[in-house]
């Protein structure tokens, strides 16, 4: 594989990472705007561990996970309270508020970023996120992600049927958060930088963006939505600047005409079934 | 006839504000004893519904299911002591499959934390999955589980609304106008469904419009005008009762 292929593939693995971030908690209807603040959260806290305290790799990352969904469980109580547009603004502020509080604080070099000692490999980085791939999988076949969608469709008679909605959307919005720490961990030990600047209003924007295209009705959404967002703009390469205007156009127009995403529950009964049919067929 | 209360309703009233839509309201629901509230538009029966499964509180008076107080008891732990509804627009999650719906109906009997986070789904056909299909089998739906709930026509959303409802084993099923927009055919399913849950002892308490199906699926009839009990007893009784012919026909009539 050229080295440009191995870049590709490493960003794409960022990508999915984030995206699957912002795909479970909006899975049970709760947009995350501010999913970038999370991933510094566990870049910061996996490569202070590793910097300052020499943990090994395979401990710090995951700490940083784990720091990630520890601030997503204290901060659900009152963000979770707000619905609709006012969540995605809360967290839109949480995600800035995290981000500017790395970029004051000296202990991790403040605005002159910070360097991260211990490398590690595009190997672990695509491990990482094949990793976060089949977490996804398998949790898509639990009552968990089942009860998601079925509070976004109707959180009253989900909570008629006894299932407790906040419980839920708490757990998936830490689990989302934990998700974005472990992005974020592996981003500073590939790039042994970590600067608050990257952790950008911009970067959450993007990844809600892979996430609406590829589509929040099946697991697979994020996926291609990631994939497509990735290798789009590469493909536009040949039109230079113009590659970008291209891109936007491309998703307003994609935006205009399948608001629901690339991937839909109804596309993939569609080929289970025509899967299904010769089996069908045989007496 | 077994003459145990299965849902006492003791001077319940409900203000939004200013405005009171219930005021000191009683009756009582007996086991297995199939009861309608019926009343004009605005009585306050869906209210009444809204009380008794949680989604508002009552601002006076009890609510007992059986002997148990669950005035105060959160509207999500309710299904687990046998209080279950449907609602007047079907609320199916339309996301979901028919058979996704039923698995979230089943909640109650898998709703611990290794429930929860177990991939069962991952198995083909699985407990849970076999479990929703011989429900639906019972009232010959079967045919519809992997369907998208969006794609059915009404009649068959609304039974298995209903299938939903009973999934969880309730003792209590209070059904908010289940004969609404059926045609005559899927209103005889309907009632040959209900039949079926009236074997298995559920107490049924309906909301109904349609005097025919009340006649034929209750036994008792509770009258509610501007949020008070104005009448009680069979249908027959009610319908020569001059306080409910003036509020269903207006003062002239009576």
């Amino acid at each position: 594989m050229s080295g440009y292929q191995t870049g590709l593939l490493v960003i794409l693995s960022f990508n999915v990472i984030a995206a699957y971030a912002v795909y479970l908690p909006l899975s049970a209807g709760q947009l995350n705007l501010g999913i970038a603040g999370f991933m510094a959260m566990g870049a910061y806290t996996a490569a202070y561990l590793s910097n300052e305290l020499a943990w090994p790799l395979t401990a710090a990352i995951p700490a940083g996970a784990a720091a990630s969904c520890l601030l997503a469980l204290v901060v659900a109580v009152p963000i979770l309270r707000t619905h609709g547009i006012y969540l995605a603004l809360a967290t839109f502020a949480l995600g800035q508020v995290i981000t500017a509080v790395f970029l004051n604080l000296e202990v991790v070099g403040a605005a002159a970023g910070y360097q991260v000692t211990t490398f590690t490999g595009p190997a672990t980085v695509i491990a990482g996120a094949a990793g976060v791939l089949a977490f996804m999988l398998l949790l898509s076949r639990t009552r968990f992600a089942l009860y998601l969608t079925a509070i976004k469709s109707d959180p009253t008679v989900a909570d008629l049927m006894g299932i407790n909605v906040r419980g839920m959307q708490i757990a998936a919005f830490a689990i989302g958060a934990a998700i974005a720490g472990l992005g974020g961990g592996l981003y500073g030990h590939h790039f042994s930088f970590v600067e608050a600047q990257h952790f950008s209003v911009a970067l959450s924007v993007y990844t809600v963006l892979y996430v609406l295209l590829g589509g929040t009705q099946t697991v697979f959404g994020p996926l291609v939505g990631a994939a497509f967002f990735t290798l789009l703009p590469e493909l536009l390469r040949a039109s230079q600047g113009w590659r970008y205007v291209f891109f936007a156009l491309f998703i307003i127009g994609f935006m205009a005409t399948r608001p629901q995403g690339l991937i839909t529950a109804d596309l993939l009964r569609v080929f289970r079934r025509s899967r299904r049919a010769p089996e069908a067929a045989q007496p | 006839m077994s003459a145990a209360p299965a849902l006492t309703l003791d001077h319940l009233g409900k203000a939004f504000g200013g405005l009171r839509v219930l005021r000191d309201l009683s009756f009582t629901v007996r086991a297995q004893e199939p009861t309608a509230l019926i009343g004009p538009n605005g009585a306050g029966k869906t209210t009444v519904f809204n009380l008794v499964s949680g989604v508002y509180a009552p601002s006076e008076g009890r609510i007992l299911l059986g002997e148990r107080d669950i005035t105060h008891m959160p509207s999500r732990r309710r299904i687990a002591v046998g209080l279950s509804r449907s609602f007047q627009n079907i609320r199916l999650m339309s996301h979901l499959t028919v058979i996704e719906n039923l698995i979230v109906g089943q909640h109650v009997r898998a709703s611990g934390l290794l429930d929860l986070v177990k991939p069962f789904r991952l198995v083909p056909n699985h407990r849970w999955r076999r479990e929703a299909i011989d429900a639906l089998a019972e009232c010959g739906l079967e045919a519809y589980a992997d369907e998208s709930v969006s794609a059915l026509p009404y009649g068959i959303r609304k039974r298995i609304d209903l299938v939903r409802a009973t999934l969880a084993g309730a003792s209590l099923l209070m059904l908010d106008e289940p004969a609404a927009g059926l045609n005559p055919t899927e209103t005889n399913a309907m009632r040959a469904h209900l039949e079926l849950l009236k074997k298995r002892g559920v107490t049924l308490l309906i909301v109904e419009h349609d005097m025919h199906f009340v006649d034929q699926v209750c036994e008792r009839v509770i009258v509610l005008n501007f949020g008070e009990k104005i009448a009680e007893g069979t249908l027959a009784e009610v319908q020569r009762d001059p306080q409910v012919r003036s509020a269903y026909l207006g003062d002239e009539a009576a």
